[in-house]
């Protein structure tokens, strides 16, 4: 009696399906989290290692083999040498042993070194420890035979093999939370996040504040408005290192046509560092931001009023309401969903921007966000253990956000 | 607001900022296309400007408000009064500038004020003029803000650095040149390799896009057709990946990549690019998936197709503008993506055209060169733009704007 009901758990249909969705979706998933996962996890790992920009090469043990000494004839004396050191100036190199085959020609003159051994054509030398900066010079005095100048022997042509245990910083077991504590340490952080939030805050509203005001504008068809659309567009789809260029040329203090614009119209006496003084580079580069994304709150925006039924504007109109009125109580309530939708993701992106801060003024003159911070900790400051501990302060920030952002997004579009 | 709410009061009003709003602009254009001084003044647009909108609220005839204002401006600009005020500039440039001004100023001033009566106004009236003129505003303000760039753009790659230094202002070209205007293009092209970094992003872009796609079809189609577990979790994720910040993946991948020799090879590009991609090009493809009628798909199933053979022959071929559109902007990511190709190239015969621009931003190489290669990379991305911004506008809000 207990099997009469409906099916329960996956028949399988449902099973294939979700086999060849998993198969659609596989390249999707490698690529992605061989590019973004990893190099996430890889971010955690390095915020909490004491690495710094010359460390990411591992220390190798490095030989240069000559022979010196210019024999000329056979029973000539000369010595070969070999010059070591260790790449690194920090880290040790252990167990480091030496081969090379012995050269044609060439035999030993008094006592070999201790440390070496020929044997079979092949000379083989154990050299110990070596700490870091270590350097060192092994010569072995030899004597030159006939065979030395009949097979033209060439020292160097052998290449010699150096095997030794180095350390690497970024795959051993040293920890650290220094770099979390620079980064939280003085007051500059809280700065840093200050200016983020200003530059973040403000652009995204400036933007949206733009995109509606343009949508606005053509929302209406009229000759030229395809025209006027494309050009609307032009911020948004020009390189940013165009317009950044042309934007500082324009605002250049000396020769910037701005300037030279302010003072004939008696604007300002002298000239004024647009992106170099210190409030004024800040809104400068909101400004940037704002006028670069105008156009996509405004492709967004003016999609969802084309979508806006006419007929509930006529009916406004027949019950009397003003256009500011039928804006205010019709449009707006209409637009709000995808408002919000816009403003948390331009919010998060404005917060995640890199390129036009870098480009504009490289984060100087109290421009610094946190991404920059990244990028001056990890390559000018040469510290890439900071600029990854800053990375994971934004990676934190970034989740944060999207707990507003999904609960927002599920309500508006169901997913 | 009532208070303002009549003729003779709303007119002058308006009148008085439309004609400083003209005045600014004319100045300002007048200004950067000859080079000379052309000053806006505020009294006197307020006093042109008032008396202008007293003068039209309810009546004026067009052609004989344009033919008036522009003698009157003439006369202005000649007298050294008037909204715009110049030193000694050329009869051209005044009888320019004259023109603009009756033009700018009558036109629309007769078309906001023409409906208005003199006395008390309807909500409607005074709100449709308000509403007129912002409009106007509005199309100036887009207008400048977006061309100035560009023309400074343009302009200052066809001067030299010496014309530069001696008026910023003045963009006007020396026709007489002839080919030789375009000097900066043709040294970029020759000397600095331009050519091939303009290949380079050329195809670096195409494979990003290609890629992209066949990686982000069988994806999006998944995702919007097949139901698993997870789907909800995943389509999430997808948002989640597309909004991590690329500094942040930058550094390890900086790191990764240095470490595999990959650095400096456009292999190494090639592999990256279309993974910073793929969640923007699958979320976007999914949300047009989706709106696609799944009863077709049903019917090619029950005529014996197979999952993969409706995605072929029915899926794609409805999707085709989706395709376009999200192609084009792949492609335009891939062509103005800067902050991977300038950390991970530094061979200069490698060089995309964004990290051939960076490299021309130095002391040495005047600044003419810079334009010129901005331009080189923002023109043909624009000539894309506008004959396919149909396409374009469709694909980048399918993804997030339900009808």
């Amino acid at each position: 009696m207990s099997d009469i009901g409906p099916p329960r758990g996956a028949g399988p249909l449902a099973r294939t399906e979700a086999r060849l969705a998993w198969g659609l979706l596989a390249p999707t998933i490698t690529a992605v989290s061989l590019v973004v996962i990893l190099p996430l996890l890889a971010i955690f790992w390095i915020s909490v290692k004491p690495v710094s920009l010359s460390d990411l090469r591992a220390p190798e043990a490095i030989v240069r083999e000559d022979l010196r000494g210019k024999p000329s004839v056979a029973g000539d004396e000369a010595t070969l040498r070999y010059r070591l050191r260790n790449s690194s100036p920090k880290s040790e190199i252990t167990g480091v042993t030496l081969t090379d085959s012995w050269p044609v020609g060439l035999s030993i003159v008094g006592d070999l070194d201790p440390r070496c051994t020929v044997s079979d054509e092949m000379l083989r030398c154990d050299m110990g420890d070596w700490d870091g900066g270590f350097r060192d010079t092994l010569t072995i005095p030899v004597v030159t035979e006939q065979a030395f100048f009949d097979q033209a022997t060439d020292v160097e042509a052998s290449p010699v093999k150096v095997d030794g245990q180095a350390s690497f910083v970024l795959t051993n077991g040293d920890f650290t939370f220094k770099n979390f504590v620079s980064v939280f340490d003085g007051g500059e952080f809280w700065s840093v996040l200050g200016v983020t939030l200003f530059y973040t805050i403000f652009g995204t509203l400036g933007a949206m504040i733009m995109g509606l005001f343009a949508s606005l504008l053509l929302n209406h068809s009229f000759r030229g408005q395809g025209i006027l659309r494309g050009l609307y567009l032009f911020p948004y789809v020009a390189p940013v290192i165009a317009v950044a260029f042309a934007w500082i040329l324009l605002f250049d203090p000396f020769s910037g046509s701005a300037n030279a614009l302010l003072i004939q119209m008696g604007v300002t006496e002298g000239a004024i560092n647009f992106f170099g003084e210190r409030p004024l580079a800040l809104i400068m580069v909101t400004l940037f931001e704002i006028w670069r994304y105008f156009p996509l709150s405004f492709l967004f925006i003016l999609a969802r009023m084309q979508s806006i039924p006419t007929d509930m504007y006529e009916a406004a109109d027949m019950d009397g309401a003003s256009p500011f009125q039928q804006f205010w109580y019709l449009s707006m309530p209409q637009l709000l969903g995808i408002l919000s939708v816009l403003f948390l993701l331009r919010f998060i992106w404005t917060f995640n921007k890199f390129d036009d801060i870098f480009l504009l003024t490289g984060g100087n003159a109290g421009t610094r966000v946190l991404t920059v911070n990244v990028y001056e900790q990890a390559f000018a400051v040469s510290n890439i253990g900071a600029g990854a501990a800053v990375a994971v302060v934004i990676f934190a920030c970034l989740l944060l956000f999207s707990v507003f952002f999904f609960k927002v997004i599920s309500k508006e579009e169901g997913l | 607001m009532k208070m303002l709410r009549f003729g003779s009061l709303t007119g002058p009003l308006l009148g008085a900022l439309w004609t400083f709003v003209v005045a600014v602009t004319v100045a300002v254009a007048m200004s950067f296309v000859t080079g000379e001084a052309f000053r806006p003044s505020l009294l006197w647009s307020l006093l042109f400007g008032g008396l202008t909108g007293f003068v039209l609220v309810g009546r004026g005839h067009m052609r004989v408000v344009v033919a008036a204002f522009c003698v009157v401006y003439f006369a202005a600009l000649s007298l050294g009064i008037g909204p715009v005020l110049t030193g000694n500039v050329s009869l051209i440039a005044r009888l320019a500038a004259a023109l603009f001004l009756g033009v700018g100023i009558g036109w629309p001033m007769v078309r906001f004020l023409e409906d208005l009566p003199m006395g008390a106004l309807t909500r409607h009236e005074f709100e449709g003029a308000v509403i007129m003129a912002l409009k106007g505003f509005g199309y100036i303000f887009f207008t400048a803000i977006v061309v100035i760039p560009f023309y400074v753009m343009v302009m200052t790659s066809l001067k030299n650095q010496s014309q530069l230094m001696q008026n910023p202002l003045d963009f006007s070209i020396d026709l007489s040149q002839g080919w030789g205007l375009f000097r900066s293009y043709t040294e970029l092209m020759t000397e600095f390799n331009f050519g091939s970094y303009m290949w380079t992003s050329f195809y670096i872009s195409v494979l990003t896009v290609l890629i992209t796609l066949a990686f982000a079809i069988p994806g999006a189609y998944a995702v919007a057709r097949l139901r698993f577990r997870g789907q909800v979790a995943f389509s999430r994720s997808i948002l989640l990946i597309y909004m991590v910040p690329m500094i942040v993946l930058a550094l390890p991948i900086y790191i990764g990549f240095s470490m595999m020799g990959l650095r400096n090879s456009i292999t190494g590009i090639v592999m990256i690019y279309p993974v910073t991609t793929i969640p923007v090009a699958l979320y976007m493809l999914q949300g047009y998936f989706r709106g696609l009628p799944a009863e077709i798909e049903e019917a090619g199933l029950m005529d014996g197709l197979s999952r993969l053979q409706v995605i072929w022959k029915i899926t794609l071929p409805l999707s085709l503008p989706a395709l376009a559109s999200v192609s084009l902007y792949v492609f335009m990511i891939a062509w103005n993506e800067f902050l991977l190709a300038f950390m991970l190239l530094d061979d200069p015969s490698k060089f995309t055209l964004t990290r051939g621009i960076a490299s021309l931003n130095s002391s040495e190489i005047p600044r003419q060169h810079l334009m010129a290669g901005s331009v080189i990379a923002t023109v043909p991305i624009m000539a894309l733009f506008l004959g396919l911004e149909r396409f374009m506008t469709k694909g980048l809000t399918a993804g997030s704007v339900k009808g």
